[in-house]
């Protein structure tokens, strides 16, 4: 491009020159920005570190060697750099083995959880239909209720498991699911998983934030309704859904409430790791036959490598997937 | 499809709702008849989901809630009082709910504490997941990685691994002589700060009330996580658009920031709102919680005491939902 004579304010000026011409303005905006930016950095960073400052500490702990961790002039960098402690962690909660279980019931669980969730959350958000107050409140109930009220009643129900009594009358004994994954599985899939209320409330607060016209103009067109849901409402929801799961993989990662009362037969990370203090006495008194008693300074060290260990995939995993979903909602704000 | 007809018993709208699902009838072939049943197989998984694996279990708690258990026996009976109701002598089971408000030393005490702290800690946390959430959605360097760290409080307080090292008797032999040292020797800056301003007059309670919450920042900024999450999807669909004419029109930053921003993510305050009070009523360390698990699993095993308490609870926190929900509804009603 050609250029012409005009001199544009801000075009290859100097700062004190732009600035006479704008009266002023440029300074005062410009001296605006630097504090803003400066006040947003200084908060940035306090927070930041809070937040990470525990992991940092635990990060170089973890690779002490057992003598550092009692040596008072070691603060935060270890004298012995050792990666053992992550071994021995890995064998007390037997570790392959157990994440692998973890990754693949987390990632059906919460599959589960989305799809069921994501159809009710619709339903409440778009139709009208008798009792829909009624099982509204049942969705808060759902929220609001803690677990551990219901979960005596419910373990009880899963060991003896049976419907209307036809397995005892057919085969004389009733089923004990409580070891197999079915009975969380039936509970994801109908709602009643970990915090299944919450997503419910939110992709129902979504859905109706969504014009109806679209769905209108769909109607119109000759969609079905199921049509209409697949076509024109979930691409639209994806981030949203998108967060849900999320969150739920989160919390069925580290959940230990209900892997415990419900999927006892398969190894838990979370499980293994609740249990690392009693395991960590046996695994030492097998290895030296004198010191059964773990000294306190080493039990935190392992505890919290394994915390460490329990962060690190879904501290990737977020690190992959905040850009799309959090600027594929950038793009659906744009449309309306 | 408001328009209904108008009923003249009371029973008909009933009929008319179960006319909806059967065929055969002039209801069953309406439009309303029709999205009243997809609207019902939609929420078909909340529904056999309540059924199957909740209903049994809150009236079972229900009906402990009323009797006196006895766990080693394995007995249920009523556990009748006699109150004095409008000069009537009345025999209710209302037992339990005596116990708990009238002869449990710890737990009227405790409930008015945890009420009081959860006050201050969902407002605290609401201002601060909103600012924090503002700051993360302008444009900086390292933008990404703040996100990262301010997803780490969801992981880091969720499920088995805030409580794992909290179990630890080492730690909280550390975190109290910490707290002692610093309380001793070390500079306490924001205590010192709280003198200088009550020694100048200025109202006592606000600050101390201000001083709790800068104190315990952390927990704040560790209960948050979510609440930016939402706060931050919420604040990237706002069309850039709606921004650009503001600013065309001569609006400041501030004044965008309250006509555009703040209407705009408030309906996401309610559901913010919302779960910051259910996730304060859930939390594992909260002391009410505590207390009716050790009450219900330690040496008392007194079922139907805790059961009762912990509907007390409920009924609490549902109280403080409604309320929260009914001023925020009115008060986001008033922006549009």
């Amino acid at each position: 491009m050609s250029k012409n004579n005009t001199v544009f304010i801000g075009e290859s000026k100097s700062f004190r020159e732009r600035n006479r011409r704008s009266n002023g303005y440029l300074l005062k905006h410009t001296a605006g920005q630097i504090t803003i930016s400066i006040v947003r950095a200084l908060l940035m960073f306090g927070l930041c570190f809070m937040i990470i400052q525990p992991l940092i500490t635990r990060f170089s702990v973890s690779l002490m060697a057992a003598e550092d961790i009692y040596d008072s002039t070691i603060r935060l960098l270890p004298r012995n750099v050792t990666l053992d402690n992550y071994r021995i962690v890995a064998e007390l909660t037997s570790m392959p083995q157990s994440m692998i279980n973890t990754a693949w019931i987390s990632l059906v669980m919460s599959l589960c959880q989305i799809v069921s969730t994501t159809l009710v959350a619709y339903g409440f958000a778009r139709f009208e239909f008798p009792l829909k107050k009624f099982w509204f409140a049942c969705v808060v109930v759902l929220i609001i209720i803690p677990p551990q009220t219901i979960q005596t009643a419910l373990f009880m129900s899963f060991t003896h498991f049976d419907i209307l009594g036809i397995f005892k009358a057919t085969t004389g004994s009733d089923i004990n699911l409580r070891s197999s994954l079915i009975p969380y599985t039936a509970m994801c899939l109908t709602c009643m998983g970990l915090k299944d209320g919450l997503y419910i409330y939110m992709l129902r607060q979504y859905f109706r934030s969504v014009p109806v016209s679209l769905e209108e103009a769909a109607y119109v067109d000759g969609c079905g309704t199921m049509h209409t849901f697949l076509k024109i409402m979930l691409p639209d929801a994806v981030p949203t859904i998108a967060s849900c799961f999320l969150f739920s993989f989160v919390w069925q990662w580290t959940d230990l409430f209900y892997t415990r009362n419900f999927i006892s037969g398969y190894k838990i990370y979370s499980r293994e790791l609740s249990n690392i203090t009693s395991i960590m006495g046996k695994y030492f008194a097998r290895n030296a036959t004198e010191n059964v008693t773990v000294p306190l300074g080493r039990q935190m060290q392992l505890i919290g490598i394994g915390v460490f260990i329990c962060c690190v995939p879904l501290i990737i995993l977020y690190a992959f997937t905040q850009k799309t979903f959090v600027q594929s909602l950038a793009m659906t704000g744009s449309k309306e | 499809m408001k328009n209904r007809v108008k009923r003249n018993h009371w029973y008909e709208g009933i009929t008319e709702a179960i006319q909806m699902y059967i065929p055969g009838n002039k209801v069953y072939r309406t439009i309303q008849a029709r999205r009243a049943r997809t609207g019902t197989l939609f929420i078909l998984p909340l529904i056999i989901g309540f059924l199957l694996f909740m209903v049994r279990p809150l009236y079972l708690s229900f009906i402990m809630s009323l009797s006196k258990v006895v766990v080693v026996e394995g007995t249920m009976s009523r556990f009748n009082i006699s109150l004095n109701i409008l000069g009537k002598n009345l025999i209710v089971p209302f037992g339990n709910y005596n116990y708990a408000f009238v002869s449990d030393p710890d737990f009227n005490k405790l409930l008015v504490d945890e009420i009081g702290r959860m006050a201050i800690n969902t407002i605290a946390t609401l201002v601060m997941s909103f600012v924090i959430a503002v700051i993360l959605n302008q444009n900086f360097k390292g933008r990404t990685v703040c996100r990262i760290i301010f997803f780490l409080p969801v992981i880091l307080s969720s499920g088995v691994l805030p409580g794992i090292e909290k179990q630890n008797a080492y730690f909280n032999l550390m975190t109290s002589i910490s707290d002692a040292v610093e309380k001793s020797s070390g500079v306490d800056l924001s205590r010192s700060l709280q003198n200088l301003l009550s020694v100048s007059g200025v109202a006592q309670e606000v600050f101390d009330v201000i001083f709790k919450m800068i104190d315990s920042i952390y927990d704040i900024v560790m209960a948050s996580g979510i609440q930016i999450i939402v706060f931050l999807t919420g604040l990237q669909s706002i069309s850039p658009s709606l921004y650009e004419a503001a600013e065309v029109e001569g609006c400041s930053a501030w004044e965008s920031f309250w006509k555009i921003t703040f209407p705009m993510v408030s309906p996401l305050l309610l559901v913010n709102c919302i779960y910051t009070i259910i996730d304060f009523f859930m939390k594992n360390d909260n002391t009410v919680m505590e207390h009716i698990n050790t009450l219900m699993y330690g040496t008392q095993m007194d079922f139907g005491a805790a059961s009762a308490e912990s509907w007390i609870y409920f009924g609490v926190a549902l109280v403080f939902i409604g309320i929260s929900t009914f001023i925020i509804t009115r008060a986001v009603k008033s922006y549009e």
